[in-house]
């Protein structure tokens, strides 16, 4: 237990507190049967989630997904079930839940055993970087490491803006593409 | 707080939005699923961007003493250093997000348009183009 312990105990008790919401929630979203109830709780979701983006030094990330998630995509959600909504029906389900149930437990199984059997290259956390861990290089990468995320946001501007800008400039064609492809869907057909 | 429990919670996520897109009747329903799919993914590549060493950075780090110097000096500015490739997960995450907005708005456009011509939004009746 070094001194940073305290604090990893608190990021503890944070991931577990948004780790069970996250997932309660999502629970809740597929056995509603009212679809209002299920959106509102598909934020909950939402918000939970950044919060494991915090928890997991991605700040940006965090804001974009509030700001786009719980902002934008929920409320287009809650207008369409408005729109739709009716109101004897419900959100039933079809006839395939057992079959599903079987087969998505073993795709949740063996992806877990997957991931905790493998060997994870990992970086070495921030309070047990000391000069003995690992070679003198990963050592050097770490130290490194552990400044790039003090503070993402830069980081992933530059990441953005210089190595990734053209599927950037891509990203915003499709944005307008489905912009237009919405307004065009949705607009009412004079005859 | 580890990978392992930060990649649990996103295969968890993943496949409850899964059953929820197989078995759910109602478009809008079927559409919140597959947000969820998204978000599990999500966590992962941000997990995976948070936790994981590139084996190029750790095998043959093309780093300098003199990069480091610069990082510590700029207080985490790294212009130009290797070690921004150590967010990629987080760029990926960003288009990911960035496509889930453009499906969701088409997506919703086609609920909607459907609902006009049809006034249903149970996937189980709408089966014209079935054989």
């Amino acid at each position: 237990m070094g001194r940073g312990w305290p604090l990893m105990f608190s990021l503890d008790v944070m991931f577990w507190i948004l780790a069970i919401s996250a997932i309660g929630s999502a629970v809740a979203v597929v056995s509603m049967d009212d679809v209002f109830w299920a959106a509102l709780f598909l934020v909950a979701s939402f918000l939970a989630i950044a919060g494991l983006f915090v928890l997991l030094n991605a700040e940006f990330l965090a804001a974009a997904q509030v700001l786009i998630y719980v902002g934008a995509i929920s409320i287009l959600l809650i207008f369409a079930i408005m729109i739709t909504r009716n109101p004897q029906e419900g959100s039933t389900s079809n006839g395939f839940q057992l079959v599903s149930k079987i087969l998505i437990s073993i795709l949740l199984i063996s992806m877990s055993v997957a991931l905790v059997n493998t060997e994870w290259n990992e970086l070495h956390d921030y309070y047990e970087i000391g000069p003995g861990v690992g070679s003198e290089s990963t050592t050097q990468v770490q130290a490194g490491a552990v400044n790039v995320f003090a503070d993402t946001t830069p980081v992933l501007a530059e990441l953005l803006l210089k190595n990734y800008v053209l599927p950037f400039e891509v990203a915003s064609v499709l944005l307008l593409a489905a912009v237009i492809g919405a307004l065009v869907l949705v607009q009412e057909r004079s005859r | 707080m580890s990978l392992e429990n930060f990649l649990l919670v996103s295969a968890v996520l993943f496949c409850i939005g899964l059953y929820g897109a197989v078995t759910k009747r109602n478009i809008i329903t079927v559409l919140m699923c597959i947000e969820l799919m998204f978000n599990g993914v999500n966590v992962a590549a941000v997990a995976f961007s948070r936790y994981i060493l590139p084996r190029g950075l750790a095998v043959n780090p093309k780093i300098s003493e003199s990069d480091i110097a610069t990082v510590m000096a700029n207080g985490g500015h790294v212009a130009d250093t290797v070690l921004s490739t150590l967010l990629t997960g987080q760029v990926f995450a960003i288009f990911i997000i960035t496509v889930a907005a453009a499906e969701i708005a088409l997506g919703l456009g086609i609920v909607i348009a459907i609902y006009r011509n049809r006034d249903t939004v149970d996937i189980t009746n709408i089966n014209t183009m079935k054989g």
